[in-house]
């Protein structure tokens, strides 16, 4: 448990990734404002400003620059991070790929935010779903508290598995509500996090490297081959470094979280902030005596098949919530994955997918318990009609 | 002023063996650029044939530091780079001084990497940008770009029996650098190697970005014998359509001037993607852009105050 000192500040959730990156000092940050993502650059920025942080704060003329900015700074040797939302993650597209495929450690918030058309500002996953086959690392926050947290464990796992990491928060849900958050004093944060290191950099002008070099039938495959390893590899690592924390904290950090759920006969599976409101829900549930229980993924990306599997078996019914219209369709891309980990499973439960919340609708206590209320007759029946659901629209 | 017989003794920082076409002008680009630095440099370079022809996977010809990270991005790639040297110098990690050098075709810099090569030097980065200029999308196959001049043929911009090859003007891009006001914008060419290099010199030398064009004829989208690319190069300039001239903190200045300017027929004449402007039919558009070259340099004398 908890050895050290702690503070207890109110911070928005972009103050708490802000102030995270301020303990963290990274050695350059190049960014591109986009709402909701600004309040977090022009509280660092301000950070910059006072001297509080030695970082170059590179202030590029779009995402498409910023990520390439990130993208040279971490090929130099430097400590890089970022941050964005929505349209500004669809910018960097390109360049996402790169940054996984070069293996370079740089970190970025993603304020999660729906993806135009027709333009929206709120929060919704489409952003962060559309980059979940990028090679990047992807976290999901559920409250300000696990920004905070997850920015810090998210250095050290991308320089330790050298791989890129997102750490998603839904925009103005959690990045512009105030809660109280438990931070570490700077020495602390800074002993966890470490130095970068890193065996070739484009700084040591001694030792010249080629990175980026062009690479056809002969190697490609090699190359993807062993990225895939590192992020089929990376679980580990980012459980070790959760563990990590856990002793600094007391606040224990897994591939996903549970919520009531080892008893539970029915079950939904969520990522962000959701998963509070599902859990009050489940709490009043469990009041009136239906068995409902909570799966979060915290890791996304590697995707924890294993203790998704592990987590739903058994269950009479399970409701995957997804906050991103995929357009398969056939449901959301969160659906498709669990359904896809529970089909070796002997006793596979029936499963629906809700979609919900997009371009920042709001959900309730009530809408959650409504979904629990109509997986009751799928419990009872092991039937299930139309699995492709939507929960709070207009028909 | 540097002397061929020093440059000739130091390494180069380009290894022979890459897979640049025969006659090709973009490898002396890069050798002249390189050898002028005397402080270590780390290169990043615009998707496009420079990229293609010198690194396959597992060999490079680069004996400094290389990056390739995408097409439209050198220069914000390379500002990254600058930006984590400034970081690491500050933190005392690092001590040795370095140079930063972009080099970009003319797709990769007038066209799709127009943007980020701008917010690199209204960011005000120390870096020396450097596009090779061939006039269209080269490497892959010779399609139009911004730069390519007018009436020449290209893939996309052929001559054809109503359309005699691209209609509309080239893009003047050295100045659009020179409106940034950044301290050392140039032209050049590989053929005038003492004028590319001492211009390197004092872009290196500047505290902020620096921009310099360089004209590099392609054998293969220009279309001549292997052995002309340097002579086209000199024709360019000796024909006027591509002065040599610098712009240090907004002075204009030329570096060369012809003793006999040469009608622009002349570098015409070497080069099939022009070779249908030579019917009497079409004669009249060599006139026009004989007056489109008299117009542009006779406004650069203005500029440099030799008018």
């Amino acid at each position: 448990m908890s050895q050290v000192a702690k503070e207890l500040m109110a911070l928005t959730g972009n103050e708490a990734a802000a102030y995270a990156m301020r303990q963290i000092n990274p050695d350059v940050v190049a960014a591109y404002p986009i709402t909701p993502q600004t309040e977090l650059m022009q509280t660092f920025a301000q950070y910059v400003a006072d001297g509080l942080v030695d970082t170059e704060l590179v202030t590029v003329e779009s995402e498409h620059s910023a990520m390439s900015a990130c993208v040279g700074a971490a090929a130099a040797g430097a400590r890089t991070m970022t941050a964005t939302s929505s349209q500004g993650l669809a910018l960097m597209w390109e360049v996402l790929y790169i940054a996984s495929g070069l293996r370079l450690p740089i970190v970025m918030c993603v304020i999660n935010r729906a993806l135009s058309a027709p333009i929206n500002i709120h929060g919704d996953h489409s952003d962060a779903m559309g980059a979940r086959d990028s090679g990047w690392i992807q976290l999901f926050c559920e409250n300000a508290q696990e920004v905070y947290d997850n920015v810090l464990q998210a250095v050290r796992i991308a320089e330790e598995v050298f791989l890129p990491v997102m750490v998603n928060y839904d925009g103005f849900i959690i990045s512009h509500g105030v809660e109280v958050v438990e931070t570490l004093p700077k020495e602390v944060v800074q002993a966890f996090v470490g130095e970068r290191k890193t065996p070739y950099k484009l700084l040591d002008v001694e030792h010249p490297i080629t990175v980026g070099a062009l690479d056809l039938q002969d190697y490609y495959m090699e190359h993807k081959r062993a990225q895939s390893e590192a992020m089929r590899t990376a679980m580990p690592t980012i459980l070790k470094i959760g563990e990590d924390f856990e002793k600094l904290t007391g606040r224990r950090y897994e591939a996903i979280e549970t919520y009531r759920l080892d008893d539970a006969e029915l079950a939904i599976v969520a990522l962000g902030s959701t998963c509070g409101t599902a859990k009050d829900a489940i709490d009043e549930l469990r009041d009136e005596g239906l068995k409902a229980g909570l799966l979060k993924i915290r890791v996304f990306r590697p995707f924890p098949w294993k203790y998704i599997q592990t987590a739903l078996r058994g269950k009479k019914a399970v409701a995957v919530m997804d906050r991103a219209e995929g357009m398969s369709a056939v449901g959301g891309p969160v659906f498709h994955e669990v359904r896809s980990c529970l089909y070796d499973l002997g006793d596979r439960p029936p499963i629906v997918n809700y979609i919900y919340g997009l371009g920042g609708r709001d959900v309730s206590i009530e809408d959650i318990k409504k979904v629990f209320n109509e997986l009751v007759p799928i419990a009872e029946t092991g039937k299930v009609e139309d699995f492709y659901r939507y929960l709070g629209v207009r028909e | 002023m540097a002397r061929l017989r020093d440059l000739a003794k130091k390494p180069s920082p380009l290894t022979s063996g890459h897979r640049a076409c025969s006659g090709c002008a973009f490898p002396q680009v890069a050798r002249q650029v390189l050898l002028a630095a005397d402080t270590p440099v780390v290169v990043v370079i615009a998707t496009g044939c420079m990229e293609v022809a010198t690194t396959i996977f597992p060999y490079t010809a680069w004996q400094v530091p290389w990056m390739h990270c995408a097409f439209e991005n050198a220069a914000s790639t390379l500002s990254g780079i600058e930006a984590a040297y400034r970081a690491l110098k500050k933190r005392g990690v690092l001590d040795k001084d370095i140079r930063f050098v972009a080099f970009g075709g003319d797709g990769g810099t007038y066209d799709i990497g127009l943007q980020a090569l701008s917010g690199a030097l209204e960011r005000g980065h120390r870096l020396l940008y450097v596009c090779y200029d061939n006039q269209a999308y080269m490497n892959t196959g010779i399609q139009r770009s911004g730069a390519t001049p007018t009436y020449a043929y290209t893939t996309t911009s052929p001559a054809g029996k109503v359309i005699p090859g691209k209609t509309q003007k080239r893009k003047d891009l050295t100045e659009i650098v020179v409106a940034h006001d950044i301290p050392y914008v140039a032209q050049s060419t590989p053929a005038h190697w003492n004028d590319l290099i001492t211009k390197v010199q004092k872009a290196l030398a500047v505290d902020g970005p620096s921009f310099i064009n360089v004209l590099q004829p392609c054998r293969l989208g220009w279309t001549f014998e292997a052995d002309m690319a340097i002579e086209l190069a000199r024709l360019a300039v000796d024909t006027c359509f591509w002065p040599l001239y610098e712009v240090v903190n907004g002075e204009y200045r030329l570096t060369y001037r012809p003793k006999e300017k040469k009608p622009i027929e002349e570098w015409l004449k070497l080069q099939r993607r022009f070779r249908h402007l030579f019917t009497p039919e079409n004669r009249h558009l060599i006139d026009e852009l004989q007056a489109e070259v008299d117009r542009k340099w006779e406004r650069l004398l203005k500029k440099c105050g030799l008018a």
